[in-house]
């Protein structure tokens, strides 16, 4: 049984909050390090980070890519999306195919 | 390209053959794990980036709805509207193997039955608009959830793809051709100590002959005179 995160700026994500999921705002990188951490040792499955706060803790995030779980999931927040939500699935295509034969187009 | 010695017996020969054999088996059966984690890792990320597209055209909308909600609302009542959220989501991950890539199956769970019990507040003090955003960001969940499940399963599949072919590519231009190398050079040294043999042996043979020949007619010659 994992639960759910999102984490972000304010505005961006208390919408969340209603239909359940649990929400928390941060807004600089140390507030970020150690919120992602913690959610990730304490069964979390799936955490969504808006993509202007995931551009402050890029290393944090691509130490979780590789496991299993959690799943850290880049959306985009009220301040517009920066693009690096698709970045994320051209990254894995480059990684698997060796260059980047889905988003040529 | 013999950079490292061997010995070059018939125990190492036999040794470097077995060497080939079980690299050449995994060879083909790494290529096609690779091969078909391609096809899957394909399939998947396309899934992956149509779903990316849609929940990030979704969740713009659902961003307006919510700008629009905490402007015609006052933050403390729109505060204690989502304070107590009524509804819960739980995720059940189940494993799922790839190719030995394990991957999550995501269900989920609510907390009340009814999934459409959102709304976790009254309707006197907050406005229309929050009750679009909420049911909106409702309605785009499942979709946010799927993302999830796929995105992650994408980036695990591509970390095994990567790796699994510099295994491949090891065995086809190392390991292989190495082993390849040196049964050559083994059977080519083997062959040569073989030959120098007959050679010695041919040359002993010769002169064992010679000396017969010379004495008999050492022989010949003593009874003659």
């Amino acid at each position: 049984m994992y639960k759910i995160a999102v984490v972000g700026d304010y505005d961006s994500i208390y919408g969340f909050a209603a239909l359940g999921l649990s929400v928390f705002p941060a807004d600089d990188r140390e507030t970020l390090c150690a919120v992602l951490r913690r959610l990730a040792e304490s069964g979390y499955g799936v955490i969504y980070i808006t993509e202007s706060k995931a551009a402050l803790v890029q290393d944090v995030i691509e130490e979780y890519r590789e496991r299993r779980l959690p799943a850290v999931i880049l959306i985009p927040g009220v301040s517009g999306n920066t693009g690096a939500g698709i970045a994320q699935v051209k990254k894995s295509v480059e990684q698997a195919v060796g260059s980047d034969i889905i988003f040529t187009d | 390209m013999a950079s490292t010695q061997v010995n070059p017996t018939r125990m190492e020969l036999t040794r470097q053959k077995k060497k080939l054999a079980t690299a050449t088996r995994g060879h083909k059966l790494l290529k096609d794990k690779r091969d078909e984690l391609m096809r899957q890792f394909l399939e998947l990320v396309r899934e992956n980036k149509a779903l990316r597209e849609k929940v990030e055209e979704g969740l713009e909308a659902v961003n307006k709805n919510f700008v629009l909600a905490r402007a015609s609302s006052s933050d403390q009542a729109l505060n204690t509207a989502l304070l107590a959220p009524k509804q819960e989501v739980y995720l059940n991950a189940d494993t799922r193997n790839v190719m030995s890539v394990e991957i999550s199956v995501v269900t989920t769970s609510t907390r009340s039955a009814d999934e459409g019990d959102i709304y976790s507040y009254g309707f006197a003090f907050t406005s229309g608009d929050l009750d679009d955003a909420v049911k909106s960001l409702q309605e785009l969940l499942p979709d946010m959830l799927r993302l999830a499940e796929v995105e992650k399963s994408c980036q695990l599949m591509a970390a095994e793809i990567e790796k699994t072919r510099r295994r491949v590519n090891a065995l086809e231009y190392v390991m292989i051709p190495d082993a390849q190398e040196k049964i050559r050079y083994i059977t080519m040294k083997l062959d040569e100590n073989e030959r120098s043999t007959q050679i010695r042996l041919m040359k002993v043979k010769d002169m064992m002959l010679e000396e017969a020949r010379q004495e008999r007619l050492k022989e010949d010659y003593g009874t003659a005179g």
